[in-house]
């Protein structure tokens, strides 16, 4: 019954969305408030029926009800409540399902709080929000339908795959999903936009908190898939340039992009054009990363089950959504106004080279991950683009932005000299470039010395700003202390975003530049050593979990002869699935963690132990956690608030000084 | 019923054929060899796995690979030519990076293209021309008006 | 405000609008090709290249060793199994039939086995193959370009590798590829 439930409402779901698409886009065009009151009533019911599908689904797990072909194949009865759950988006038509009831969400969001948008332009973006919802409720009903019952009930089902049964999996999907789909918003609003043919101020001060919160979400749900890839797969790898992780890089690149030029918009109301083609060109790319994972057109460690049919629907998918916006983007493009001009050299200036640099990253990616597809449809040949392509082609990219990033606080908007513009880093440029070498010299790596140097001309700059802009030194300290908690939130998530950038950069750095590795065959007893590491196999033990055995390693380790703790790697066996795990044992720390994995046994009865040091590792997640910290911060600037839940005062507040949240 | 994750599919594979693999007496390497094998090993790709190389991966056949890698770098072959031997075996597949050739040259030169035309963008988009510095003409008064309200003053910024 | 010179941004040409679209369509053109491209199997180095030379272990006493000197003079298939192999099992009837109605001589490789459970596997199924060797280590499987099993190498009179079936070989397969190769290859001056 529960089943039955579920699919009712997703059917229900999809004719609530034709209305949505259909009827406020006639009623905006005759100018019937009737017919355009339609779609806020219809998101909101849609959201409705979408949360009881997709509860019905997981409440279809939560009974193990083997009836139901994906919680079959998906669970077992022993499997502990919180994967039983989980495992309900850990699977293709579950996870499809979460997909749509995101983008239902947002869509109700707009319908809720979007009272103070005009009403055409309100009832275009919902009907657009719609037309998304028809195409992947078609896709889900037609090609993977969640409900599909069996014809007989097995007894026990198949189990979940022991790989996902990890906190991180309850985490990681529904924040990529909130990220990716996210994007559909600005998408809908640009849509909107080009067919009303204005954008006026208070677009961009609309579109702006839905771009960063989705980019918030989709920054946590890449940095926590690197990090559970990191403990879980066990080669103590965090970022493989795997095509899967492409799709949902390129998103976050352009999103990233679009975050900024949102900011021109709505600051000085110039690049409207650029930033609605780059809302459509981010959306795109969440579809085409959906299509990656979803149709096996590449191989990938992380694919889902693949299926060229549903390839062939999200391809129709991309065709409708990205090309009918494209072909609109190409008609009416003109006939939104661009605003004041800006030199070169100026805030805009620099936030526009920032967005080019990115375009340019995102198509590096793109390039790189269906290089294999293009060259297989040209001369059926199979090549394959790794990690060498891309650190070669994306670290000096990155290197770019990075120093970009640096002198971008420091330009005013529309016009500036770029010499004394430059002025203020000087101090910093030096010290970096100082420490630069230093790193270079000692750690005998020049990309090292590179990265290291420019993530501290960043921080330093950063330093440089907040002194500059408070005035540290030159006025009473408790002036600056005024000054400093009158900056607007954005100005801190600013301040947050570019410091996690330079974090991040520190870690991936230093891991490509300095990861050291051993390999040995130990009995109980022996030990093995890594540089002034020292790995004795201590003990072995089997324990039992929920539904696995686990074998567990452990390990003393000394630092320089000095004991040090011990670190516990294990290998869970799960019978429902036949199949192992690799719990990494990791001592984290600061400078370094330290990553012990076994491999099977030995030869002679002895384990393949293999450990890892990898420097500054942790840098990397602090660095993307701190990122999106960021993003969250300026997500409660009260400039936000004003245009996204109340009506907007009459005017804009001015704030004094300025603020740069670039 | 279709297994639904590729991975497990892997892993599955992999600890079937893990058997035969344990049999066979491993040599010992030098230091310096083992870790020429294992930059060796990381630019190779698994030829059965999902996009591993044949260092991080699991699969028997990875095994025997990574074993014949450090047989030939012990009988004296470089590391070039390791990775020949097994492209003229696997095809330009099993590397890691793409060498250059002519139906890789847009991937190569790609990457310097897109900078040029970025770089070209910019430049062409915010070209100065002597023109009267300050808000265009084409404003009309009240669009001026709402411009400023929306405008920040610039002082600081 | 300062007086340095402001560009006004230029009106870009109408056709720069239309950069975004055509080039989402020729994307799309190639996903949609991809689609009917299978990413896992790989192309075939080994066509119309010598066989390797190899040295197989010996599987059982009953069953001749494989060698490269038998793969010369006539034309011969020569298969990739293993008694781990679920499509093996599968394939095996077909080969079975081969041998029985005598079409081809076909020799087996028993890739990363035990001498025990290969011989056991073959007395549970039958013997299609005139000779086995065994290949614990890849060493032949590698050299051959194998990605996994079974794999069927078409080999001609002079010993040069013609034609490989990767997966099974059905009814099908045999009918319209392999056996019109075959019999062309028998009428090949050696």
């Amino acid at each position: 019954m529960i089943a039955e439930i579920g699919l009712y409402c997703l059917i229900l779901a999809l004719i609530t969305s034709v209305a949505q698409s259909v009827l406020p886009m006639w009623g905006a065009y005759v100018r019937n408030a009737r017919l355009m009151s339609v779609a806020s009533s219809a998101a909101i019911t849609q959201l409705a029926l979408l949360l009881i599908s997709f509860g019905c689904l997981i409440l279809a797990f939560v009974r193990s009800d083997f009836s139901v072909e994906v919680v079959a194949a998906n669970s077992y009865t022993l499997q502990p409540l919180f994967y039983k759950i989980s495992s309900a988006w850990g699977q293709h038509e579950g996870s499809m399902l979460l997909w749509v009831l995101v983008l239902a969400l947002f869509g109700a969001a707009v319908a809720a709080f979007g009272n103070n948008l005009p009403d055409t332009f309100k009832a275009r973006t919902l009907a657009v929000q719609g037309m998304i919802g028809v195409a992947f409720l078609a896709f889900i009903i037609f090609t993977s339908n969640p409900f599909a019952r069996l014809p007989f009930a097995p007894e026990e089902g198949n189990g979940f795959n022991p790989l996902l049964q990890d906190p991180g999996l309850a985490f990681h999907p529904p924040m990529l999903y909130l990220g990716y789909v996210g994007f559909s918003i600005a998408y809908s609003f640009s849509v909107a936009a080009l067919i009303e043919g204005r954008v006026d101020a208070a677009w961009a001060r609309w579109v702006r908190p839905w771009v960063l919160a989705s980019w918030c979400f989709l920054t946590i749900g890449i940095t926590a898939g690197s990090l559970w890839a990191y403990y879980e797969l066990g080669w103590g790898g965090w970022w493989f340039w795997d095509p899967v992780e492409n799709a949902s890089f390129m998103p976050w690149l352009i999103g990233t992009a679009l975050l900024h030029s949102a900011l021109v918009v709505e600051r000085r109301h110039a690049l409207v054009n650029w930033t609605l083609l780059l809302s459509i060109l981010t959306f795109t790319l969440s579809l085409i990363g959906t299509f990656l994972v979803r149709s096996g057109v590449l191989t990938s460690v992380h694919a889902f089950a693949v299926d060229p049919s549903r390839g062939v629907f999200i391809l129709f998918m991309i065709l409708g959504a990205s090309g009918g916006a494209l072909a609109l983007y190409a008609i009416r493009a003109r006939t939104v106004q661009n605003g004041p001009p800006f030199a070169g050299v100026s805030r805009e200036g620099g936030i526009l080279a920032n967005n080019l640099l990115l375009l340019c990253a995102t198509a590096i990616v793109f390039l790189g991950t269906f290089y294999p597809l293009l060259i297989d449809a040209l001369t059926h040949d199979k090549i394959s683009v790794g990690p060498p392509y891309f650190n070669m082609a994306f670290g000096p990219i990155m290197l770019c932005v990075g120093g970009l990033m640096a002198l971008g606080p420091f330009l005013r908007w529309r016009s500036d000299v770029a010499k004394v513009a430059a002025k203020p880093l000087q101090m910093p440029a030096i010290t970096a470039a100082a420490f630069g070498l230093l790193v270079t010299i000692v750690g005998k790596s020049v990309p090292a010395g590179l990265g290291f140097g420019f993530a501290a001309l960043i921080a330093i700059g950063l330093v440089v700003w907040f002194v500059k802009r408070t005035r540290l030194g030159k006025v009473p300290f408790k002036q600056s202390a005024t000054m400093a908690r009158a900056f607007p939130r954005a100005t801190w998530g600013f301040l947050g975003a570019h410091l996690g950038f330079a974090i991040a950069m520190v870690g991936i750095t230093a891991m490509s530049a300095w990861e050291t590795e051993n390999v040995a065959v130990l009995r109980v007893g022996e030990s093995t050593t890594l540089g002034r590491y020292e790995f004795r196999l201590a003990s072995t033990d089997i324990t039992r979990g929920a539904n696995y055995e686990a074998e567990r390693l452990t390990f003393d380790v000394f630092e320089s002869g000095k004991a040090e703790g011990q670190i516990e790697s294990e290998r869970r066996f799960y019978p429902e699935r036949q199949s192992f795990t690799t719990e990494a044992g990791i001592r984290p720390g600061v400078l370094a963690n330290l990553y012990v994995v076994y491999s099977d046994a030995g030869p002679a009865g002895g384990y393949t132990v293999r450990v890892n040091r990898h420097p500054f590792a942790m840098w990397i997640w602090i660095g993307g956690f701190t990122i999106a910290g960021g993003g969250m911060i300026s997500l409660t600037d009260r400039r936000f608030r004003v245009a996204g839940l109340h009506k907007p005062s009459k005017a804009a507040p001015a704030i004094p000084g300025g603020t740069a949240a670039a | 019923m279709r297994p639904v994750f590729m991975l497990f599919a892997l892993l599955l594979a992999a600890q079937t054929l893990t058997a035969s693999a344990q049999e066979r007496a491993v040599p010992e390497y030098s230091a310096e060899l083992e870790a020429e094998a294992r930059e060796v090993g990381k630019s190779l790709r698994c030829v059965v796995c999902q996009n591993q190389s044949i260092e991080d991966s699991a699969a028997p056949l990875a095994a025997d690979m990574r074993q014949l890698v450090r047989e030939r770098l012990a009988a004296g072959d470089t590391p070039e030519q390791v990775r020949a031997f097994m492209t003229t075996r696997y095809g330009n597949f099993v590397l890691m990076k793409p060498p250059f050739q002519l139906d890789t040259l847009l991937l190569w030169l790609g990457p310097g293209l897109f900078l040029l035309l970025a770089g070209a963008g910019w430049f062409v988009y915010l070209r100065p021309r002597a023109q009267t510095p300050g808000l265009p003409e084409d404003l009309t008064a009240d669009e001026r008006l709402r411009l400023s309200r929306h405008l920040p003053d610039e002082a600081g910024s | 405000m300062s007086d340095a010179p402001i560009s006004t941004q230029r009106q870009l040409p109408r056709w720069f609008a239309l950069i975004p679209v055509g080039a989402l369509a020729v994307i799309i053109g190639f996903f949609a090709v991809g689609l009917t491209r299978d990413p896992h199997t790989l192309p075939t180095m080994m066509v119309d290249r010598p066989m390797p030379e190899f040295q197989l272990q010996q599987l059982t006493d009953d069953i001749p060793n494989l060698t490269s000197d038998q793969l010369r003079g006539h034309v011969t298939l020569v298969n990739v199994f293993g008694s781990w192999c679920v499509s093996c099992v599968a394939e095996h009837p077909m080969l079975m039939e081969l041998s029985r109605q005598n079409l081809v001589t076909i020799h087996g490789v028993d890739w990363r086995d035990t001498p025990r459970e290969g011989a056991a596997w073959l007395n549970r199924y039958g013997n299609p193959y005139a000779s086995v060797g065994l290949d614990a280590d890849s060493r032949l499987a590698i050299d051959l370009g194998v990605t996994g099993a079974p794999e069927t190498f078409l080999v001609d009179k002079a010993g040069r590798v013609r034609y490989k079936q990767i997966g099974p070989i059905t009814e099908e397969i045999w009918e319209e590829t392999l056996a019109p190769l075959a019999r062309s290859l028998e009428e090949e001056p050696q």
